[in-house]
């Protein structure tokens, strides 16, 4: 295979081509409904075991609206594993009074804590997943220069995004030299011709920056990265994109006056 | 418009400046070592000059100088009359398309639009304006197919011509381009030459590809241990096997200068 093709960049592996609204709603609006409604669901208490069938419900509407199919929802899942280890181990762990669950009493607080973080994991993993398989990372980018993040932060993200894959590529290449020539990762030995490698990458990624720089002054710029005017939201973007977080947020007030 | 009235001035002169004056141009680096010594160079409205030397000759040094992203320690520089200054340099860089050797550098962008119109955004250019000048550029170079694309995506030959669009786009003056054939498969170079040849524009371009000098520059000049050494017609200097030797400069094996003047 060659670089070309090895060459694409996280953000694209992710992203999952689509036409749904979810794919067609603009990036900022996007990451602003997933941030609230992840708020209200984090800030839901973990007895509230019927607000938390309504957030499912929410979830999975929304992997159906996006089209997504599961085969590529749950094996990204994945990333939840060490959070559900720790929560796993509340139970366990935990102190106060305990119930006898099969052969183990675990601890009540505990098996509380531990289904609370358990499902809210799961909730925010399974928006960022269809959040990074509906938008592509330059629209991302995009985004956040609208949310006004600050531009540093946006271009060195930008960047990041740009060269990932080019100094991937160039990690490949130095792979492939050494293992022309005999060499093989094993043991401590090798960690010196590693470290050297990491070291030669370093110097030349920082030096490929400099280049970059040149170029970018060759072209007028001044520190701040010149963008096209975005088009404004338009109002049924913008219903779509509120009514995430609200039903969250009536789901969230119904169960809450159910428990006065 | 970047340098559309630099002639207009109240002495109006009867011949329009040279596009690119470098006279007299010194350079240390910081570290000591001495890269230029006394550069005079003039280049005509219109003209094609190629600047030959081997590694270390001070090429790029020289062509970084250009457009004011290194600074002389003597002589200075000149593009279209003016010369560049701290407070000319801003307006210079517009006047200047430099084109680096490498397509990575120069792509920063995550869309090829995006890239080419990074120039005209920078100069303050209104929507529609930079939108026109993108499209006018992509087609120039034959790449308007891939606009939306990012990038990596495309081949070198690709990428190298859309460089040279990103540079286009700001209606420069004066082209430079450092190694514009390097690294590129054969059919890739000649399409590269095609675009450069329609373009007519005036053009530097530093090389040590000597056969890609003759098809493109009717000018060269050597550049060695910091000096100008000669300054000829590209077809007489390539058969001065002498005077190349002298400079490391080869012609590649099977190419017969002589061929040139037929």
């Amino acid at each position: 295979m060659g670089d070309h093709q090895a060459g694409h960049d996280i953000g694209e592996r992710l992203y999952v081509p689509g036409a749904t609204i979810v794919h067609r709603l603009p990036a900022h609006l996007k990451l602003l409904a997933a941030v609230t409604t992840i708020l209200v669901v984090v800030a839901t208490p973990p007895t509230w075991l019927w607000a938390f069938a309504g957030y499912a419900a929410l979830a999975v509407a929304l992997v159906a609206t996006a089209k997504l199919p599961l085969r590529v929802v749950v094996p990204r899942m994945v990333v939840e594993v060490p959070v559900l280890v720790f929560a796993l181990l509340l139970p366990i762990l935990g102190t106060g009074p305990r119930i006898a669950v099969g052969p183990l009493t675990l601890s009540q607080a505990g098996l509380w804590a531990g289904w609370g973080i358990i499902v809210k994991a799961t909730f925010g993993v399974v928006t960022s997943i269809v959040l990074a398989a509906t938008t592509s990372t330059n629209d991302m980018v995009a985004g956040l220069r609208r949310l006004r993040v600050p531009d540093q932060f946006v271009q060195i993200f930008a960047a990041m995004v740009r060269y990932v894959h080019v100094v991937g590529a160039e990690a490949r290449r130095m792979n492939r030299a050494r293992t022309a020539r005999g060499f093989t990762a094993k043991g401590p030995r090798s960690w010196s011709v590693l470290g050297q490698s990491l070291g030669t990458l370093f110097i030349r990624s920082y030096e490929r920056g400099e280049r970059v720089h040149l170029a970018m002054l060759s072209r007028g710029y001044t520190g701040a990265m010149p963008t096209a005017p975005a088009a404004p939201d338009s109002r049924s973007q913008l219903m779509w994109a509120v009514s995430f977080p609200a039903v969250a947020a009536v789901v969230w007030l119904v169960v809450a006056s159910g428990y006065r | 418009m970047a340098g559309c009235c630099v002639g207009l001035s109240v002495t109006s002169p009867p011949v329009p400046a040279p596009a690119l004056v470098v006279s007299g141009l010194g350079y240390d680096y910081p570290d000591g070592t001495t890269a230029l010594r006394g550069v005079d160079l003039e280049v005509a409205v219109g003209e094609r000059v190629a600047v030959l030397g081997p590694n270390g000759a001070g090429k790029t040094t020289l062509m970084l100088q250009l457009n004011g992203l290194l600074r002389p320690t003597s002589g200075q520089v000149s593009i279209g009359g003016e010369v560049l200054t701290d407070d000319s340099v801003r307006q210079i860089r517009q006047q200047v398309g430099m084109v680096f050797q490498d397509p990575d550098d120069q792509l920063f962008m995550p869309t090829v639009f995006d890239d080419v119109a990074f120039g005209p955004r920078n100069a303050g250019l209104a929507d529609d304006q930079v939108n026109q000048r993108v499209a006018l550029a992509l087609e120039q170079v034959g790449m308007a197919a891939v606009a939306d694309r990012p990038p990596h995506h495309l081949s070198l030959g690709q990428r190298r011509r859309v460089a040279i669009a990103t540079v286009l786009s700001m209606d420069p003056q004066l082209l430079v381009l450092d190694e514009p054939s390097s690294n590129l498969d054969p059919s890739s170079r000649r399409e590269v030459a095609e675009v450069l040849l329609a373009l007519g524009r005036t053009t530097v371009m530093v090389t040590h590809d000597l056969p890609y000098a003759a098809l493109l520059c009717p000018r060269s000049v050597i550049l060695s241990q910091g000096r100008i050494v000669a300054d000829q017609d590209t077809t007489d200097l390539l058969q001065n096997a002498d005077l190349l030797a002298r400079h490391r400069l080869e012609l590649p094996f099977g190419f017969d200068p002589a061929t040139l003047t037929a």
